[in-house]
Formats: C-alpha cells, sequence, structure tokens
C-alpha cells in the first residue's frame, strides 16, 4: 500500500462532493410540473405527453393537494414550477387571486364546458376532470358487525358507525376540503358545523390523503372511507368487498386544472403541456379514471358510478371556497384537532 | 506498515520544506473540519434559533411565534404526548434489553451470538418497517388482534402501536451499551458476596445493578432521545395522537410555515439536549469499575436461571424475526386480508407505477457516497483532532460540535438546512435540491457516534508513533498512511458500514431535502403508505432490509479478509 497523502485525498473527497453536487446536463426540455394527481395516474399521463412531445421532459413534483397548494403560495417570490397541473380549481383561484398563473388559451379550448374553465378571457386555468366525493363500503366487515349500509350523509353521524369511519384531513387533502365546503353549502355553514361535530364522534382517524380512507375500508380497517370515485374504483377492480356509496344530499367535488406559472422560462413547452392537457388524447386517458371529463364529449360511463353523477354534485362556489379556504381550515382545525385524540 | 517502515528516517534535504507542509496540513485539516462542520451543523441549527423570532416577512417578532405556539391548544398536546410516549418507550425497552444483555453476558445459555445478531437486526430497517408490520398484526384486521383486548386495548393506533414499533426499532441500541456496560465484572465482589451468604436478588441489586448504573442511565437517554425525536413511526401508526416530530412536519411540509416550524423544532430539541447534558454529566461521573487486582468474572452454569433466560432471549429474538417477517409477508401477499395468495405485485407496482426504482438507486448511490464520504471525513476529522499538534484552541471547538449531532433530532437538523441553505442570500444555496446535501445532512446526523468509533480506535494508538515521527522528521501524513489507517481499517469499514445502512434506512432529515430527482426509497415507503399503498410500502420496506443485511454480510467479510490479511500483528504482538 501506497502512503496516502492526506492533502491528495482531501482533494479527492472534495472532487467527489463536486461530482455528487453537479446536476445532470440537460439534453430535453425540463419541465417542472406541479401536481396532486395520484401517483399510479402520472404514468399514462406522462406516456401520452411524450407520445406527442418526445423532446420534453417532466419532473413531477407531486404531493397532496393541501401540500402543493402550500408550497407553491410559499415559494410566490421565486416559483419553481412552470406548470401547475392537476391541482383543485379552488386552489388554482387562489394562484390566480395571487397573480401567479399566465392566462392562455390552450388549442381547442372551445371544447371545454364553460363550468369546467376558469371563466375569465383568456381563462387563468383550464380544467382536466371533475374528482367527487364517494365513499367506499365494505360489505364484509358491515355483515360481521351488522352495520347498516349508509345512504345519506346523515347517516354517518349515527352511532352504528362510531369508530368505524375514516376521512382524509381536509387541511392536507383536496378530497376532504371538497367534503367540507359541500358540507358547508349543502346544509348552510351553521348545520354544516354540527353536522361535522356529530360525523367527529363517530371518525376513527382523519388521514392525510384522499386515497387512503378507500385503502382502509378496501382493506377491512375500517368500515366506511370518505374518498372518490378513482381510487373506490381502483380498489375495487382489485378484489376489495366494498361498495361504492354516494350519499343522496350531494356530492362534494371539485376540478382537477392545470395553468402555466408566469413567471416560467419554458413558456414554448408550458402552452404544449396545456394544449395536450385538453386534447382528445389527454381526454380519453382522463376518462378512463372519472366519469366527467371537462371535454363533455369524451365522457364515457364509469363502472360502478351512477350515469345521473353529474346531477349529484352540489351546487359548487369555487370562488367562495377559494376565498374562505383559510377561514374554514382554521375552524376545522379548531373544533376537531385541538380537542385530545378520539378514544 | 509496520511501526518500522514509519520509523525509517526522511531525507534531510526536504526535511525543511515537509515541516512546513506538515504545520499548514495538520492546521488546516483542523480548521477545515471546524469550518465544515460550522456550515453544516452549527450555522444550520443557529438559522432555527433565527427565524423563530421573525415573521413570514422575515421581520423581528421576538416571542411571538412561542406565544402563538402555547396558545395553539393542538401544539401544546403534542408536547405533552411526545413526552408520554418517549418516556413509555423508555420505561418499556430499557428493562426489556437490560434482561436481554444480562443473558447474554452474565448467564450459560447456548448460542449466545445468534441472539447477539438477531437483537441487532432492527438497526437494518427503517423504523416505517416496524410501524408497517404492527399493522399487520395487529390493525383492525390483524393477524393477532384477538390479543389486543387481551391487554386491555381496543386499538393499535396511536400510543399502543407507536411504543411497540419503538420497541422494536430502538431495541438494538439500548441493547449494545447494555451489553458493553455488562461485559466485565469484577468476579472478588461476587465472591465476597457469596461467601457473606448473600441471597441473588440481594447481590444483583448491590452488585450487579450498581456496575451497570452508567450503561443503564445512557440507553435510557438514547432510547429517550430516539423516541422524541421518531417520525416515521408516529406518522404511520400513530392515528390520532400527534407528537412533535409529527407537528414540524405539518407546519414546514404541510403548511410551509417556517418560522413555526422553528419554533417547533426548537421545543423538539429542548428534550433531547436534557437528555444529552444528563448522560454526559452521569458519565463524567464513571470510574474504572476493573483495576489491576480485578479478577474477570465468568459466570457460572445455572440450571434455572439459564432455562428461564434462554426462554426470555429465544422470547425477544422472535419479537424482533416476527416484525421483520411480517412485513416481507405482507409485500408478497395479494390483498390483505382478503385474498393471501402469493404475489410479487407490490414489487412491481412499486417499481412500475410508482416509479420507485428511481428512488432505491437514489438510495443507493447515497447510501454508498455517505459510507466513502463519510468514513474518509469522520476518520480524518478523528486523527486531525487526536494526533495532530497545534491550533490547540480550536481541538475544543471541534470535539463539542463532533459530539453535538447526538442531541440534535434528524427533522430539527433538516428544518435547519432548509432555512440555511434555502435562503437566496446563501451561496450554498446551489446545494439545494442536490444529493450533496442529503449526502452531507446524513453524514451530519449520524456523525457523533462515528466519531466516538473513531476517536477509540486512535486512541489505541500509543502516542509515541506520532512522536517518534516527529523526532524523526517523517511528515505525519506518512505516519497516517503507513501506521495508524492500516491499524484502524476494521474501524473504518464499521464506520462505512454504519453510515450506509444508516442512510438506506433514515427519513427525518432528508424528508425536508429531498426533490423530485433525488427521492430516496425510504421516504417513498412513506408516501406510498401515505397513498393507502401498504403492500408496496411493505415491499419496499423489506427491499432496504434486504439491501442493508447484504452490504453488512459483504462489509463482515472483508473486514475478516482484511484481519487476516494486514492484522497478522495483533495475533503476533510481543507483551508490552
Amino acid at each position: 500500500m501506497k502512503p496516502v497523502h492526506g492533502l491528495a485525498w482531501l482533494a479527492s473527497v472534495a472532487a467527489l462532493a463536486a461530482v455528487a453536487a453537479a446536476p445532470a446536463a440537460a439534453q430535453k426540455t425540463q419541465l417542472t410540473v406541479y401536481t396532486a394527481l395520484e401517483t399510479d395516474q402520472l404514468k399514462a399521463y406522462q406516456e401520452g405527453f411524450n407520445k406527442a412531445h418526445p423532446d420534453i421532459e417532466i419532473t413531477w413534483v407531486r404531493d397532496s393537494t393541501g401540500i402543493i397548494t402550500a408550497k407553491i403560495l410559499a415559494e410566490k417570490a421565486a416559483p419553481k414550477a412552470d406548470v401547475i397541473m392537476g391541482v383543485a380549481a379552488t386552489s388554482m383561484g387562489l394562484f390566480d387571486a395571487e397573480g401567479l398563473l399566465l392566462p392562455y388559451a390552450p388549442a381547442g379550448l372551445a371544447r371545454v364546458a364553460a363550468q369546467y374553465r376558469d371563466p375569465k378571457n383568456p381563462p387563468a386555468w383550464v380544467g382536466m376532470d371533475v374528482w367527487g366525493a364517494t365513499v367506499c363500503f365494505n360489505t364484509v366487515e358491515a355483515a360481521k358487525r351488522n352495520i347498516p349500509k349508509p345512504e345519506t350523509w346523515k347517516d354517518l353521524t349515527k352511532p352504528a358507525y362510531k369508530g368505524q369511519i375514516v376521512m382524509p384531513h381536509p387541511a392536507s387533502s383536496g378530497t376532504g376540503f371538497f367534503d367540507v365546503t359541500a358540507w358547508l353549502q349543502l346544509f348552510g355553514e351553521a348545520e354544516g358545523w354540527k353536522f361535522m361535530d356529530g360525523l367527529h364522534e363517530n371518525i376513527a382517524q382523519y388521514m392525510h390523503s384522499g386515497s387512503r380512507p378507500c385503502a382502509a375500508a378496501a382493506a377491512g380497517e375500517y368500515v366506511v372511507g370518505i374518498s372518490f370515485e378513482y381510487r373506490a374504483n381502483r380498489e375495487k377492480a382489485r378484489g376489495a368487498p366494498i361498495e361504492l356509496v354516494f350519499p343522496k344530499e350531494g356530492l362534494g367535488w371539485d376540478l382537477e386544472a392545470s395553468g402555466i406559472v408566469k413567471t416560467t422560462q419554458k413558456l414554448d413547452a408550458a402552452k404544449k403541456l396545456l394544449d395536450w392537457s385538453i386534447s382528445d388524447a389527454a381526454m380519453a386517458l382522463y376518462a378512463n379514471n372519472f366519469a366527467i371529463v371537462a371535454v363533455p364529449a369524451m365522457s364515457k360511463p364509469l363502472p360502478n358510478v351512477p350515469a345521473d353523477y353529474a346531477s349529484r354534485l352540489v351546487k359548487n362556489d369555487f370562488a367562495w371556497a377559494a376565498k374562505n379556504r383559510e377561514r374554514i381550515l382554521a375552524e376545522w382545525s379548531k373544533r376537531y384537532e385541538s380537542k385530545a385524540a378520539p378514544k | 506498515m509496520t511501526a518500522e517502515a514509519a520509523s525509517r528516517p526522511a531525507a534531510a534535504p526536504e526535511a525543511r520544506g515537509v515541516i512546513l507542509g506538515e504545520w499548514i496540513a495538520a492546521r488546516g485539516g483542523l480548521v477545515l473540519l471546524a469550518s465544515g462542520l460550522l456550515v453544516f451543523l452549527t450555522l444550520p441549527l443557529a438559522m432555527i434559533l433565527m427565524r423563530s423570532f421573525e415573521d413570514r416577512a422575515g421581520a423581528f417578532v421576538g416571542l411571538a411565534n412561542f406565544v402563538r405556539y402555547v396558545q395553539t391548544p393542538a401544539l401544546a398536546q403534542s408536547t405533552w404526548n411526545t413526552l408520554t410516549f418517549a418516556a413509555i418507550a423508555t420505561v418499556v425497552v430499557v428493562p426489556m434489553a437490560f434482561l436481554f444483555a444480562y443473558a447474554i453476558q452474565r448467564t450459560c445459555i447456548p448460542a449466545k451470538g445468534l441472539w447477539r445478531s438477531i437483537a441487532l437486526l432492527p438497526i437494518l430497517a427503517p423504523s416505517l418497517l416496524a410501524a408497517i408490520s404492527f399493522i399487520y398484526l395487529f390493525g383492525n384486521q390483524g393477524l393477532l388482534r384477538g390479543l389486543l383486548p387481551l391487554a386491555g386495548l381496543s386499538s393499535i393506533y396511536g400510543l399502543p402501536g407507536m411504543v411497540l414499533a419503538m420497541a422494536f426499532a430502538s431495541f438494538p441500541h439500548a441493547v449494545m451499551i447494555l451489553l458493553a456496560s455488562l461485559s466485565l465484572a469484577d468476579a472478588r465482589l461476587y465472591e465476597a458476596a457469596d461467601a457473606m451468604g448473600t441471597s441473588a436478588l440481594r447481590r444483583f441489586v448491590t452488585v450487579t445493578l450498581p456496575s451497570a448504573k452508567y450503561g443503564l442511565v445512557s440507553a435510557a437517554m438514547v432510547t429517550f432521545t430516539m423516541a422524541v425525536s421518531e417520525f416515521g413511526v408516529p406518522k404511520v401508526i400513530g392515528g390520532n395522537y400527534p407528537v412533535l416530530a409529527i407537528d414540524i412536519y405539518k407546519q414546514v411540509i404541510g403548511q410551509q410555515n417556517f418560522q413555526m416550524g422553528a419554533v417547533v423544532g426548537l421545543v423538539l430539541l429542548v428534550p433531547a439536549v436534557v437528555a444529552f447534558v444528563v448522560d454526559a454529566v452521569v458519565q463524567r461521573r464513571q470510574k474504572a469499575l476493573m483495576s489491576a487486582r480485578s479478577v474477570p468474572y465468568a459466570p457460572r452454569p445455572a440450571r434455572l436461571r439459564d432455562g428461564l433466560m434462554l426462554v426470555y432471549v429465544v422470547l425477544i429474538s422472535a419479537y424482533m424475526l416476527v416484525v421483520i417477517l411480517m412485513a416481507a409477508y405482507g409485500s408478497v401477499v395479494k390483498f390483505w386480508p382478503y385474498n393471501l395468495s402469493f404475489t410479487f405485485d407490490h414489487y412491481r407496482y412499486g417499481f412500475e407505477e410508482a416509479g420507485v426504482e428511481h428512488a432505491y438507486g437514489n438510495s443507493l448511490v447515497m447510501a454508498a457516497l455517505c459510507a466513502v464520504l463519510g468514513a474518509a471525513i469522520t476518520f480524518a476529522g478523528a486523527y486531525w483532532v487526536e494526533k495532530t499538534r497545534g491550533a490547540d484552541a480550536l481541538r475544543p471547538v471541534v470535539r463539542l460540535q463532533a459530539m453535538l449531532p447526538m442531541a440534535v433530532p434528524g427533522m430539527v437538523l433538516g428544518i435547519g438546512y432548509i432555512l440555511f441553505f434555502n435562503s437566496p442570500a446563501n451561496p450554498l444555496n446551489v446545494l439545494y435540491g442536490t444529493m450533496a446535501i442529503l449526502v452531507a445532512s446524513t453524514i451530519v446526523h449520524f456523525y457523533s457516534s462515528s466519531h466516538l468509533a473513531a476517536v477509540t480506535a486512535l486512541k489505541q494508538l500509543d502516542g509515541e508513533f506520532e512522536s517518534v515521527s516527529a523526532s524523526l522528521k517523517v511528515p505525519f501524513y506518512r505516519t497516517f498512511g503507513r501506521v495508524t489507517l492500516p491499524v484502524c481499517l476494521p474501524t473504518v469499514i464499521d464506520i462505512a458500514r454504519y453510515y450506509f445502512v444508516n442512510a438506506m434506512t433514515t427519513i427525518s432529515a432528508v424528508v425536508f431535502l429531498y426533490s423530485p430527482k433525488t427521492t430516496l426509497a425510504s421516504i417513498s415507503i412513506l408516501h406510498m403508505d401515505e397513498a393507502g399503498a401498504i403492500g408496496p410500502a411493505a415491499a419496499m420496506a423489506t427491499l432496504i432490509v434486504a439491501t442493508s443485511a447484504l452490504v453488512t454480510v459483504l462489509s463482515l467479510a472483508a473486514e475478516h479478509f482484511i484481519l487476516r490479511r494486514t492484522q497478522a500483528w495483533r495475533r503476533a504482538a510481543a507483551p508490552a
């Protein structure tokens, strides 16, 4: 063994560290896209986009709606995202109010239904699809415990469901947030909070994604998981003994929507992604996952989702929800998070 | 390679230049280490303190954030929860580990090496694995959930699951300390006790326990600190039992409220630092148990005791194995609990649909970099501190900084890194979001134990080597390369392995620092669990255990080989 020279050794350590720090050389256009889409959806969407634009490489920054929203707002002085895709319209409203979005009319915008896009012209954001509240009800576990199938939201406050319901945390999850705003709009503020007080008595856990409550119900951990139709259908297709329940009073919902971040240095690539996001090819992919897509002609029926799904959605005032987001979440946290852990 | 080689006189003409170079290198190394620790440890921590006094816009607001913290009932509640959790975990783990170490060191049970290896297995696993396994075992569809009511519990989620998972994750750390503290005992004390007809119980209380008390304090403090700073376990199985580590995550990631995150970080730092100081003070009072006249104690067979202890040791080993095997089983079951047929789907899902192969690759790269760079920096650093001369004012500062990471929870280090490196004013800002920052944070996070190991190994070498080299005008780095490093090579490999395994399993600091391109396998477990994909989460956890185990076996084999090749002196050494 040769004697190791201290300084030479140090130099090689430094060189190694420098290699580790050096970013990979970029050849394709790199587009940073912030998203709240499900991990298992991203792959198909990315492949679809790259079929049309192989020269653009998407780097997804994925997290749940609440986290991605907070991240975008926190970075508003120096945004890192080029495009925001598949984030709740209520959050897009917030970004637009902060002046973060660059209005752009993607090619073929006329095909998008008026209620599924930002009404301004050109729009700050355009919708992809509707995702809405769905209750996953585990029939096997329910039978064991003699728990009846719920038909309405109010059913869920009955003592039979005590400790058997899981729902998403509204601050983390877009699904959780539209549940809460839907109840407030359906029942009115006072009644809505009273309903949630009752529901809280039966909730076993508030979970941090819209998917996990359904996954928990699918695995029989709990009988009722308040979730959304995509995850419910996925779990059912995997063989979970669940039934999809659409409570009668009406279903909370939001749009997965996309927009360009004003500060992007890659405007051309960003525009291409927005154009693709409402193309027929993209809509066909969304239609595999959701019953209602932004271009009505491209919607197709989804197994386990009723044909009149659209008419079951509540009248959702996005502007109201966006404006009151912080207040609603603070009130929710005060009521249900400051209590010592139930049970 | 031997002492004679090092003491060969250097050529006279180059001596002056060599001495100057040596002067610079010795001090330069120390300055480099001190500034490295300053930039990657002390300044990020100082940033937390600064930010906790600022509002979101960066204006100084005094104690306003702290006042808000105290007034937010949910946050105050988790402080109490954290202390309760850590206290219960300590009370459970320390006696459990003590009895285990006692069985290994002080009884005549068979197959001690096997039990010891099994007890150390949890080191190879991310703590998330234990939480996932306990959901499979005791969740509402758990294999053994029928046992829960027997223990008076209605649900595994919350405190019960957290304590059980912690008993797995922190067990080897407590057991290692207690194995060491029970390894030596003065047989004369036991003979005296026996001669006086002391009962076994009294002998245990008056002789055995006092001799192990420093180890017990250390084990308690280590367990307590681990539980206080644990993030993965409460995240997965904590249910509605919020703790501080979760609060930091929610504040920083969920709400991007860095100021409040800094406040919670400081609150979390308090119990960890208190435990660290208590331990340091107690250890300082430790005196040598063994003197020149001591006779090493060797246990004699005692049928009943050995039999009972063997049963206990087997039970504990079963606990560790069941946790690991449960996760492995969960990862190949098609649809828990309704379809128990065998499948590799969860591995496929993880790799293909969730794009985890990328994360796994990143983890391997990061762990390898941590092992190589960490071992090099730690060993060179310890050498500079212990074996070179000059710049004496810096030494205590470096020593203190080297021990600091032990008292700093990973979550706190992570938020310090965000605040420090993500600041646009910092020229080191380029590191943010790179692999380099993950490597740096992980090395710093696990620096203290590695540093201690290196110092211990170096102290075994007589200082005479350096004095003789100096008087013969052999530059210090030649002594280092020819004597010090070869002699300490087994320790260097140990340190590299320690960094590798911890880099594979850690989440606490890196969960704040990964970027989409540098996401890690351990973090992907967290994300898959969050999305409800518990099978794939179990698959990734199992893969991490398998990888760590493979690397451990390989490195032990390498060590064995090197010991045989280069450490012949250990066997041939003549009595001094």
